[in-house]
């Protein structure tokens, strides 16, 4: 998404006594956002949740660190807390995490103008920012040390959580909670200089949040209940753009437990005293849809319109030399069309929220919620408050991989529809079902991309036309505004507008072929599509013209590219490419740039059964200072694991007439514990400004396991999932 | 109907639908919480839980077919094996968003209590049954064999 941007320099203030009971410090650090997105949020959005705060340390001896970003497995509670206990000298023992309430002004994200957490920037947007936060309240306790005990400030020193004096005077942080809330903030906190680091980059740092995991204590939105609260599920429409025309509850009503049925913009809740009602009182619902706006058609006409759309060019995102001319005077010309489905995130928990009526005749809402600045306003809009009126708890939650940061906030519409329309005073939890999830749209958009390469005499690259058609999930929405430019979707071709190689002869462009099926960023967003296609189409294009993958394109890498460079020697040397490989296994590589970190893989494959087999990935990435190193190695192999599923297996598809064929995940396959390849990961050291790692390790695999497969069999892969082809070694 | 049973050793005596599946009685009438809904249709083991010892299904589990049977969930989870597996969870920094994660640690000290010392393929085999959309496989792997190595010592 957004480019890095540096943040701002920081304004500092404390806040003062607004915690209630709880007496001590708390740090604010705001930083002013840039407003790219600001779609009348900022302003009134003032959110009115306190306590509002970066940390916490009360007496006690806790700090208390509140992560501005949603915890969903990508590491912001631990990354965020090793920031602050960094430059706090806090002991890690003493740190805690847990969300800040949704306020834009206070922890809106800098690249979108408001609360969100995306384009896997939660440390890059976070870095200076929290470091800043920890030094200022280190300074603060170490100015009221040394008012107590009558020093000079700067003869206290802090370690692992204790103030000390060369006189042999020592205290907690908890001890100086209190008086430290009274010292005045410095304008210029001092940051550590990275050789005094001691958890930042720090192999054996535990993250915050992995015991409760392991005992069912961490509590998700689905772990909600409040008394008296009605559990709602809703019978959506089978096709998208499809309306309720009527519907027959008798049979519903019939059902113990179920208390109402009401229709909402969604479809039809239904809400029972428990879940189990709630289910078998949805599956007695008769309902007429109106499918006279909706798609109706099979999803080979989908994307038929996509390629057909690929065959002309589209507006161009860049250009240059004479790419005609090139094409026309090469030696060879490749084409290749490569099609890629629709996917649905499918994070384990499916989607939930729970809203009831607060005491002041507001609204509290408990929701994963990602898109937290948008969802607070649907909701307040819906429930026809003011947003200082709604207290939003961001909750835990069970994956999601782009899936419930929605631009629309139709969760948390959803769930403010049923709330209002069962009265506005009981409270609600609305549940989806898997069935609800992966039939619900909100998918990676369908996208066709057509190439055309030249070769000269001596095999070099001297042409690449690259035309691509798909949907945009901005259209139509508030983000479109900063996302479609020119008629074109930026997302859509980060990664094909802007590549590592030198390409002297070059035209990329698209076309956004729409349709009322709903889409959405899906982890690592257009990279999901225009690395697999850059990254196959090159590796075919080096094949044929006698170059070696690695060093072809390392040949080809611009100097803009070289961090890039590094990652792909490193991955290849660990893989130990050009090595003699047993019968019927090859290795394929890719390296791609998303989200400003660089990733290479190499994946070792084979073919079983006439699917893919992939034994082992080794992967490089820089991504700048590694702050939590174990969190960007599991992010690697997680993003891996979450990729191979997808090339592999993923794609939802509908019938005749519209309909979604799949439903579960018995048909729509995940990736399980013995299909995991072994994943080697390699950090490059580095000084550079931390960039994300929640996203960057999805595109390489696909390209890279595909690559491999093209070497075993002799035959490229033009369409995913891989399972649509019976290979055969 | 009226079901009565142990859950986590304590006896319970329940008055609900004998159709409703245990994973339902045990959130929302016990709010026994830690076991977690994924797919609904044993597909993804994220409501993995033990019936007289043996791992199974609670989203497919009538609780009518559990009179008087020995129910153990994630929060009652205790014993050798299980220490062994959450320190080596522990040890991993295994889970990410976490929500398969009581699951996979039912199966995995099912599968200790059965097989003490296993092989890759052991693992594999035994966890199968438990999806991890986060894919932290690689760390399963790892934590399992791990816990079954500090079983032994």
């Amino acid at each position: 998404m957004a480019p890095y941007d540096k943040p701002e320099k920081a304004t500092l203030a404390t806040r003062r006594g607004f915690l209630a009971g709880a007496g001590g410090l708390v740090i604010a650090v705001a930083l002013p956002t840039k407003g790219r997105a600001q779609t009348g949020t900022t302003g009134a959005a003032t959110g009115a949740v306190s306590p509002n705060a970066f940390i916490r340390v009360t007496p006690d001896n806790i700090v208390t660190v509140l992560i501005k970003h949603i915890e969903f497995g990508q590491g912001p509670w631990t990354g965020l807390a090793t920031l602050v206990a960094e430059e706090m000298d806090a002991d890690w023992a003493q740190i805690r995490a847990e969300h800040a309430p949704s306020n834009p002004a206070l922890y809106g994200d800098p690249n979108f103008g408001m609360q969100i957490t995306g384009g896997s920037a939660s440390i890059a947007t976070s870095y200076d920012l929290m470091r800043k936060a920890g030094a200022t309240a280190r300074a603060m306790l170490a100015s009221a040390a040394a008012k107590a005990w009558g020093v000079p400030v700067d003869e206290i020193t802090v370690e692992k959580g204790v103030l000390s004096h060369g006189s042999g005077r020592t205290g907690s942080f908890g001890e100086f909670a209190e008086a430290a809330a009274a010292e005045t903030p410095p304008d210029a906190p001092t940051l550590k200089s990275p050789d005094r680091f001691i958890y930042i980059g720090n192999e054996d740092l535990p993250k915050l949040d992995t015991a409760d995991k392991s005992t069912g204590a961490a509590d998700f939105t689905l772990d909600v209940y409040r008394d008296g609260m009605l559990t709602a599920v809703v019978e959506h429409p089978k096709k998208f753009g499809a309306a309720v025309a009527s519907f027959d509850d008798s049979a519903t009503r019939a059902v113990p437990g179920v208390v109402d049925v009401k229709q909402v913009s969604a479809g039809v809740a239904v809400l029972a005293e428990n879940t189990y009602a709630a289910l078998k009182g949805r599956k007695a619902l008769k309902v007429e849809w109106d499918d006279s706006a909706a798609e109706t058609r099979h999803t080979d006409a989908i994307l038929g319109d996509c390629e057909e759309a690929a065959k002309a060019q589209g507006v161009v995102a860049h250009e240059a030399g004479a790419v005609a001319d090139a094409l026309a005077g090469a030696e060879t010309v490749l084409e290749a069309e490569y099609l890629f489905p629709y996917l649905a995130h499918a994070p384990m928990e499916p989607l939930d929220a729970v809203i009831e009526r607060s005491a002041d005749g507001g609204v509290e809402a408990w929701l994963g919620s990602q898109g937290t600045t948008i969802d607070h306003q649907v909701i307040a809009g819906v429930c026809g408050v003011d947003m200082a009126q709604v207290k939003l708890n961001v909750m835990l939650a069970g994956g999601s991989f782009g899936r419930r940061a929605q631009p629309t906030a139709h969760l948390a519409q959803e769930a403010a529809e049923i709330f209002m329309a069962a009265g506005g005073d009981t409270p609600v939890k609305l549940m989806w079902t898997r069935e609800d999830d992966i039939r619900g749209g909100y998918y990676r958009p369908v996208t066709a991309h057509r190439l055309r390469g030249g070769l000269d005499a001596n095999g070099d690259i001297i042409a690449w036309e690259q035309t691509l058609a798909g949907q945009s999930f901005a259209v139509g929405t508030p983000f479109e505004a900063f996302m479609v430019r020119n008629g074109v979707d930026a997302t859509m071709l980060e990664g094909a507008s802007e590549t590592p190689y030198a390409l002297p002869n070059a035209v990329v462009s698209a076309h956004i072929v729409n349709n009322p099926v709903s889409t959405l960023w899906w982890r690592s967003v257009g990279h999901t599509h225009t690395g697999h296609a850059v990254e196959c189409f090159i590796d075919e294009l080096l094949e044929a013209g006698g170059k070696d993958a690695v060093a072809g394109r390392l040949a080809m890498m611009t100097d803009n590219y070289a961090r890039l460079a590094a990652t792909l020697e490193k991955a290849a040397e660990m893989a130990g490419w050009g090595r003699e490989l047993p019968d019927g296994r090859a290795l394929g590589v890719a390296s791609v740039k998303s989200f400003n970190s660089y990733v290479s893989q190499v994946a070792e494959v084979s073919i079983d059964g006439g699917v893919p087999r992939v034994h082992k990935v080794w992967c490089a990435v820089d991504c700048g200072v590694a702050v939590n190193p174990e969190i960007i190695r599991a992010q690697m192999e997680g993003g891996v694991g979450y990729a191979l599923s997808a090339v592999l297996f993923n794609e939802i598809t509908f019938d005749e007439t519209g309909a979604v064929e799949q439903s579960n995940f018995h048909d729509y396959r995940s990736l399980r514990i013995s299909e995991m390849p072994d994943v080697e990961v390699a950090i490059i050291k580095s000084g550079e400004a931390p960039t994300g790692v929640g996203e960057p390790g999805v595109p390489p695999l696909g390209p890279a396991v595909a690559n491999a497969v093209r070497r075993l069999t002799g035959k490229a892969v033009r369409r995913l999932p891989m399972v649509r082809d019976d290979f055969q070694a | 109907m009226a079901v009565s049973l142990k859950i986590n050793g304590e006896n319970r005596a329940l008055e609900v639908d004998g159709e409703t599946p245990l994973l339902w009685v045990l959130r929302d009438d016990l709010r026994l919480t830690g076991t977690k809904f994924g797919c609904g249709i044993a597909q993804c083991g994220a409501c993995t839980v033990h019936v007289n010892g043996q791992p199974r299904r609670a989203c497919v589990t009538p609780v009518s077919t559990l009179e008087g049977a020995d129910v153990m969930t994630i929060e009652g989870l205790e014993g050798p094996e299980a220490d062994a597996v959450r320190a080596a969870w522990a040890e991993y920094d295994t889970p990410q968003c976490g929500y398969c994660q009581s699951g996979q640690i039912m199966t995995a000290a099912a599968l200790l209590q059965r097989t003490p010392k296993p092989t890759d393929e052991d693992i594999d085999n035994a966890l199968a049954g438990n999806i991890c959309r986060c894919a932290t496989y690689v760390r399963i792997r790892k934590a399992v064999k791990a816990a079954g190595e500090r079983l032994e010592g």
